[in-house]
């Protein structure tokens, strides 16, 4: 019925600007997506929420091309059956725009060069007319009810207004192409880190898209934001399709149940009570930009977890610890000494024991292309070394010992650290710090991109080394992780501590729980 | 019931399991020992390491097919050893800030500062030989000082500072030298650089050997060597790890300076003289030699000895070269394309992965 109106060729209607039915994507034994299917409307917003882990940034990737989905998914736009697996380029003549988290504009460059990049890169052209040029971008904003202006550097912008300068370059982008439907528009978080205020600006604008009569897909993890903008929203947990609501019909609890999915704990939490011991880190008043003030303690021998939605500002209190970033300010008392942060260096917090380990593997923490026992020795070099010198057999054998303990394989600690997996390589790095004994480990996102397998060991390195007396601290959004792992969880929103889970009532669902209500109370 | 009805066979089915496992765990034992005591020979890596000193035996071989008398003589190689020893010292200079990840273009113009101010000073000034080496690697430290401090404070890429502080440098050489040549340095230097022997070869290749061997054991045996590699690698890692990396590269910075003036100091020595221009012609055949050394050795590393065979690998070809009579302008070829054929074969090594 539908494919006799469009070929009838008179006044198109469609039922579904998005059609995917049946859509799966496996990691080696892993399901990231299990047979979902869902449909975006003609002229709808039609939020996709999930949590972490639900799948949802696995199907806009699928749409986006980047990854293909498994044999059996059909996708469809506008009646148009894509050919799978390879959707990339297809779904962007087809009328799909995307809009990812990071904008994807180059800040050095005028509004309007950005506005018009993709005809600019792509076209010949010998004589570009920049006051047209600008003058066109200044009517394209008009239309959409907004004043930019044109000769302006994107970093110049504030973060809405870049926002806002690449939903409308997305949505040129649709209108451009030659179908003759409206497109559907994808935006993949696009306001974790904006303020009230923005974001019903940014709305503004997209129920202007929406009147112009194209579909949005609208992934967030707000649920709020969600139910304000769209029309109808789809919930995945886990990888499965919990359903598609109305929004007006469906309240926040509901939304919260469906997210987080009020089945039995499949993982409990630790429910480990630590036996009071003394505080061996107390900051106070911790501020930093948009930030803060923050306070908390750690005692020895807690597992101390950081958690919360995106852009709640947990992340970065790992690297303040360690004298890594700048501009921040607080009291930070380490074993009873009160320690300057503005002049703290990781030089500096190294010899108090306190040791840092980043979340990107090989940008930050290792280096690829230097063998694991380098990697694993460079803290302790000088304990290390004969007396005619460090030799590579010293190197090779304190590499092969830690690897040995640490459970990495293959030991072959002469290989480059970029050779090892994922898993393998963080145990190596985790290694690294765990020899100098600290009394305070920072982590961040110890277990990302980590084995199952792997995961358990580096686990249980962290267990055994807080049962030693050490203090740790882990920032991560993995609910599963804190609640297996820690003692105490400390829940984190618009940069503050929004509330404290301890041992009893610590488990994946209440952590995932405590998160979302933090954003509608601090909202 | 079966079980009990026929125990003999039970028996004899649990010592089969038995006797298979233990065979199996022996087996695995000696595959481990095996695996880890005796390494194959890897000859993938070993040609990687030695190929250049290969080669060098290659071109040896080659142009003394062609002219067995000269090729093949001590003398031959023993002048061209003397002759050549600045340019490794200036090779010695640039591996050192590479290794901490900052290119120095300076170099050249420094060993030239270097050259002329021991000229100045003990010529036209007559102040004492002693006086004026220790003033001249004074002024090599005290660029390689400023290259640091524009690079690092203002974090100005090290190939913009360094090509301009070299270009200044060269300015300076012709201010204080008029344009000129200046001849007639004391006799103490020329003497203890080219003049004395030992073994045919003259005393100033000695001492960069001993600076070869000074630098391979700092770059390999200290932990100080071992954080530069890092520093260059990854900086927010090396940061990160407690390294203070500003002061590492300017360290690396400051001995490139330091090591250039020496090579001026070499330089002046070998010829008793110093003139405002020809010393800048030694910064591509010591950034040749560098990369070119980066490939064998220790492969994927700037490292000292390979720095050094390099140089005499490529010193072998152009002196080969010109024995056949060819050209001069061969030189350019050999050292340009020396280059660009080192770096693409330190790619291969490195799978092609875009350089940093």
């Amino acid at each position: 019925m539908k494919s006799a109106l469009v070929h009838s060729g008179i006044t198109p209607t469609w039922g579904n600007a998005l059609e995917i039915q049946n859509l799966s994507k496996k990691f080696g034994n892993s399901l990231a997506l299990n047979r979902v299917s869902l449909s975006v409307r003609t002229g709808e917003v039609h939020g996709l929420l999930g949590s972490n882990g639900s799948g949802k940034s696995t199907l806009i990737k699928i749409l986006a091309g980047f990854f293909s989905p498994e044999p059996g998914a059909q996708i469809r736009l506008y009646d148009q059956e894509l050919n799978l697996p390879d959707i990339g380029q297809m779904a962007h003549r087809f009328g799909l725009a995307f809009v990812h988290q990071n904008l994807g504009l180059i800040p050095s460059l005028t509004v309007t060069e950005n506005l018009f990049l993709g005809s600019i890169a792509t076209q010949q052209n010998w004589n570009i007319e920049w006051r047209e040029l600008h003058r066109s971008a200044r009517e394209i904003f008009v239309q959409y009810n907004l004043t930019l202006d044109p000769t302006a550097m994107v970093a110049a912008l504030s973060p809405v207004e870049q926002a806002m300068l690449a939903i409308i370059r997305a949505h040129r982008e649709l209108l451009a192409t030659e179908n003759d439907h409206p497109g559907i528009l994808v935006l993949d978080e696009p306001t974790p880190f904006l303020p009230r205020k923005s974001v019903d600006q940014l709305f503004e604008l997209i129920r202007t898209c929406k009147d112009k009569g194209s579909s949005i897909l609208f992934v967030s993890h707000d649920i709020d934001e969600v139910r304000e903008i769209t029309d109808r929203a789809t919930v995945l947990r886990d990888g499965e399709l919990i359903g598609t609501f109305d929004t007006h019909d469906t309240d926040h609890e509901t939304f919260v149940a469906q997210i987080i999915g009020r089945d039995l704990d499949k993982f409990a939490g630790s429910n480990v009570t630590r036996d009071t011991r003394k505080t061996l880190v107390k900051v106070t008043d911790l501020e930093a930009h948009n930030f803060g003030p923050v306070s908390f303690d750690i005692a020895e021998g807690e597992i101390l977890g950081m958690t919360g939605l995106i852009g709640s500002g947990f992340s970065s209190v790992p690297s303040i610890l360690f004298g890594s970033g700048n501009s921040y300010s607080g009291l930070f008392k380490f074993d009873g000494t009160n320690i300057d942060l503005t002049k703290l260096c990781p030089r500096q917090a190294q010899e108090l024991a306190i040791a840092y380990l980043p979340a990107d593997r090989l940008g930050s923490a290792g280096i690829g292309s230097i063998s694991v026992a380098d990697n694993i020795a460079l803290p302790v070099y000088p304990e290390i070394r004969g007396r005619w010198g460090l030799t590579d057999k010293q190197v090779l054998d304190h590499g092969r010992l830690m690897g040995e303990e640490a459970g990495v394989k293959p030991n072959d600690p002469i290989l480059p650290l970029a050779s090892l997996s994922g898993g393998n390589a963080q145990k190596a790095l985790l290694k690294k710090w765990l020899q100098i004994s600290p009394r305070l480990l920072l982590l961040d996102e110890p277990t990302q991109g980590v084995d199952v397998g792997a995961r358990q060991q580096i686990w249980d390195a962290l267990v055994n080394s807080a049962a030693n007396g050490a203090s740790i601290l882990i920032a991560s959004t993995d609910y599963e992780q804190l609640a297996c792992l820690c003692h105490r969880v400390l829940i984190f929103a618009k940069g503050r501590i929004y509330g404290e889970l301890t041992a009893p009532d610590l488990s994946k669902n209440a952590i995932a729980e405590s998160c979302y209500q933090s954003m509608v109370a601090s909202s | 019931m079966d079980h009990n009805s026929n125990p003999v066979t039970a028996e004899s089915y649990e010592q089969r399991i038995a006797r298979l496992e233990s065979k199996l765990s022996s087996l695995e034992q000696g595959f481990k020992t095996k695996s880890l005591l005796q390494r194959p020979v890897d000859w993938k890596a070993s040609s990687e390491k030695f190929g250049l000193l290969a080669a060098w035996l290659a071109v040896i071989l080659i142009l003394g097919a062609f002219q067995p008398e000269q090729m093949f003589s001590w003398n031959s190689y023993a002048t061209m050893f003397g002759s050549n020893a600045m340019i490794i010292v200036l090779t010695l200079a640039l591996i050192v800030p590479l290794t901490a990840g900052d290119f120095d273009l300076s170099v050249a113009s420094t060993m030239g500062l270097s050259s002329m101010v021991l000229a100045v000073i003990n010529v036209k000034l007559g102040m004492p030989i002693l006086f004026a080496i220790f003033l001249a690697l004074s002024i090599g430290a005290v660029i390689g000082a400023i290259n640091a401090y524009f690079i690092l404070y203002f974090r100005i890429h090290s190939l913009i500072v360094t090509l301009g502080t070299g270009y200044f440098v060269n300015g300076l050489i012709l201010w204080i030298s008029d344009s000129g040549t200046i001849a007639g340095v004391s006799m103490g230097l020329v003497n203890a650089v080219i003049l004395y022997r030992f073994l045919g070869i003259p005393l100033g290749f000695y001492y960069v050997l001993i600076l070869t061997v000074a630098i391979w054991y700092g770059f390999q045996h200290t932990s100080l060597g071992r954080r530069l590699l890092f520093v260059g690698r990854g900086r927010e890692v090396a940061r990160l790890s407690g390294v203070n990396v500003i002061q590492m590269r300017a360290g690396a910075l400051i001995l490139s300076g330091l090591l250039s003036a020496f090579a001026g100091i070499l330089y002046t020595g070998m010829r008793g003289s110093a003139d405002p221009s020809s010393a800048l012609a030694f910064l591509l055949p010591a950034f040749a030699a560098a990369f070119l050394g980066s490939t064998s050795i220790y492969p994927g590393r700037f490292n000292a000895p390979g720095a050094f065979i390099a140089v005499l690998f490529l010193s072998t070809g152009i002196m080969g070269l010109s024995f056949l009579g060819v050209d001069s302008f061969v030189q350019n070829l050999f050292y340009g394309g020396g280059l660009v054929l080192a770096v693409s074969i330190s790619q291969l090594i490195r799978d092609r992965a875009p350089m940093d």
